[in-house]
């Protein structure tokens, strides 16, 4: 039988993962990528919560979520665009031109 | 059933009022032709959004009064509409015209004039006004993120610009990392109490004992989240580097609008949602607060890049605002209110005499481009010190009854560790601020021309100078407005 504490356990794990991932990998698509996983955490959260409760909310609050995320990513990766024709790199600890 | 009735508009008014002007300002701008000299019209018909929407706010205010102050509920209870909501908003609003008023002449002299930058700073600030009116977890995640994804494409305006890109890209990857977490902290808040509404959540805190970890999992979460937007220690890394790499009018905006409107939003939160978990987030809070003051102050010291100092400063000040929270008593949230007022004009003062300042050529920026400021620009060094004056707290000017009314409210509330803490942080301050002023008055340097100010640029000196003075000297009607706002 899953439960709940299924969901959220699977939800931490993606949470978990997605924050290391920003925090250690390098190159910045990779760390996009970390950033959507710490939001689909979220969206199993919403959806098992929804479930859970009986009711739709959670699953219009997911689909929200979703539709902020791309264009979160929308906007990462044109500035990213505009970051790469500058300097030629998608390395983060290459975009040194202001002290971390 | 979903009905759109009188009362969801007239609430939701100043927000339309913002949108359709910004999506005007797009469309105008793509339906004429682009040699049309200067478009400086542009800029009016965005000035002329806000002049409308703050009309609006003002109707909103009129009617509140006249019907005893009784908050308005929308949209089935996802936005509420009270004096709170119409005093923050108001900041955001003011800070918005004024950073319009400086953004033409200076987008011109980068070479990256486009309409869609006053598109956007109509965004951002309709953006903040769901995260302020917002009850509703889904409804302040929308207008959170408006404002950021607003903000992030603002940061980054000057494409050819490499720090730009940079501030940019740092502000979007830890931004939307904090985005990340603060709505997962709102989908164990959903889970807990089945309903987004944050008044839900108030009345299921209580129910759920001290140690439930799920409960301190959300709290955590969104803290986290929320102290990032307000650029509070230890989520602090990306404002010094934003700040700096960001054009300098949108730093004035990002430094007051997004704080502000997330301030209001950490109050209503922590104020409405989260009361009946004080005892699980005040000491969070506490060590956020003491971690900004210390991190703000000592690192500003170091600094040779005003803004990048100014950024340092405003982490400090985040701290002191979060100590007006901890407090946890009327004076302290007064004085959150009423330091947010006059933050909002300080900052963007002493960033607009850094855009005032400009030469041919290059951005004044460090500390030593201010050298010998009093000879050469007199007028420029005498705001800048009333600017500075204020940063650090110094009677008469406005920044002194904000800090006034959180001390006054860690001694009321018998926090006298961290009243003590704040007041030797203040003198910290001085230093970094005094040497600014050093550089200006007694330090020689070669002429350097400036270029000639554009009337917008003179006209927010002016606004931002005499406030700064105003709410100095005259204190009590902007004590009034902070307490009504509060509903004091």
């Amino acid at each position: 039988m899953i439960t709940i504490n299924h969901y959220l356990a699977v939800s931490a794990t993606l949470l978990l993962i997605g924050t290391l991932g920003v925090l250690t990998r390098r190159n910045i698509v990779v760390i996009l990528m970390s950033i959507e996983l710490i939001l689909n955490a979220v969206n199993v959260n919403l959806i098992a919560f929804s479930k859970y409760h009986n009711q739709v909310t959670g699953q219009v609050f997911a689909i929200f979520v979703i539709a902020v995320a791309v264009a979160e990513a929308a906007v990462g990766l044109g500035v990213l665009i505009a970051l790469f024709r500058n300097k030629g790199s998608v390395q983060a600890d290459e975009v040194d031109l202001l002290k971390w | 059933m979903i009905t759109y009735s009188a009362t969801d508009h007239f609430i939701l008014l100043p927000a339309l009022l913002l949108g359709m002007f910004g999506i005007a300002v797009l469309l105008l701008d793509f339906l004429f032709p682009k040699d049309i000299k200067g478009r400086g019209w542009l800029v009016g018909i965005a000035i002329s959004g806000l002049v409308f929407a703050g009309w609006q706010l003002w109707e909103q205010h009129r009617y509140l009064a006249e019907h005893g102050m009784t908050p308005l509920t929308g949209f089935n209870g996802a936005l509420v509409l009270d004096n709170f909501a119409i005093f923050f908003n108001g900041i955001v609003l003011v800070s918005a015209a004024l950073v319009m008023l400086i953004s033409y002449r200076y987008l011109e002299n980068e070479h990256e004039h486009h309409a869609e930058y006053y598109a956007l700073v109509l965004f951002a600030t309709f953006g903040a006004f769901f995260i302020i009116t917002g009850v509703d977890m889904v409804t302040i995640f929308i207008g959170l993120e408006t404002m950021a994804v607003s903000f992030y494409v603002l940061v980054g305006f000057l494409r050819g610009d490499k720090r730009s890109n940079e501030a940019a890209m740092k502000y979007l990857l830890l931004g939307g990392f904090s985005t990340g977490l603060l709505i997962y902290g709102f989908s164990i808040f959903y889970g807990l109490t089945g309903s987004t509404t944050l008044i839900a959540l108030a009345s299921v805190v209580p129910a759920r004992g001290p140690h439930d970890p799920l409960l301190y999992l959300g709290i955590v979460t969104t803290l986290a989240g929320l102290l990032f937007k307000i650029g509070a220690a230890p989520f602090h890394m990306w404002a010094p580097d934003t700040y700096e790499g960001a054009p300098t009018t949108v730093t004035a905006f990002l430094a007051v609008a997004s704080k502000t409107a997330s301030f209001a939003l950490l109050l209503r939160v922590l104020a409405v949602g989260l009361s009946g978990a004080r005892p699980q987030w005040e000491p969070l809070l506490t060590g956020a607060a003491v971690l900004s003051l210390t991190i703000g102050n000592l690192a500003a010291i170091t600094q040779s890049n005003v803004k990048r100092m100014l950024a340092y400063s405003s982490i400090a000040h985040a701290g002191y605002l979060l100590l007006g929270v901890v407090a946890g008593n009327d004076t302290g949230l007064i004085g959150v209110a009423i330091y947010l007022l006059t933050y909002a004009f300080m900052t963007i003062g002493a960033f607009l005499v850094l855009v005032a300042l400009r030469r041919k050529g290059a951005a004044v920026e460090t500390i030593d481009d201010l050298a010998a400021l009093s000879r050469r620009y007199p007028s420029y060094a005498l705001l800048m010190l009333v600017f500075l004056l204020s940063l650090a707290g110094i009677p008469p000017t406005a920044g002194f009854i904000g800090k006034y009314y959180i001390f006054l409210a860690l001694v009321e509330s018998g926090k006298y560790g961290l009243a003590i803490l704040g007041a030797l942080y203040v003198a910290v301050s001085l230093y970094y601020y005094f040497r600014l002023v050093r550089s200006m008055f007694f330090v020689e340097s070669t002429e350097a021309q400036v270029l000639a100010p554009s009337n917008g640029v003179r006209l927010a000196l002016a606004i931002t100078g005499m406030a700064t003075v105003a709410m100095g000297v005259l204190p009590e009607p902007f004590i009034r407005m902070a307490a009504a706002s509060l509903g004091r």
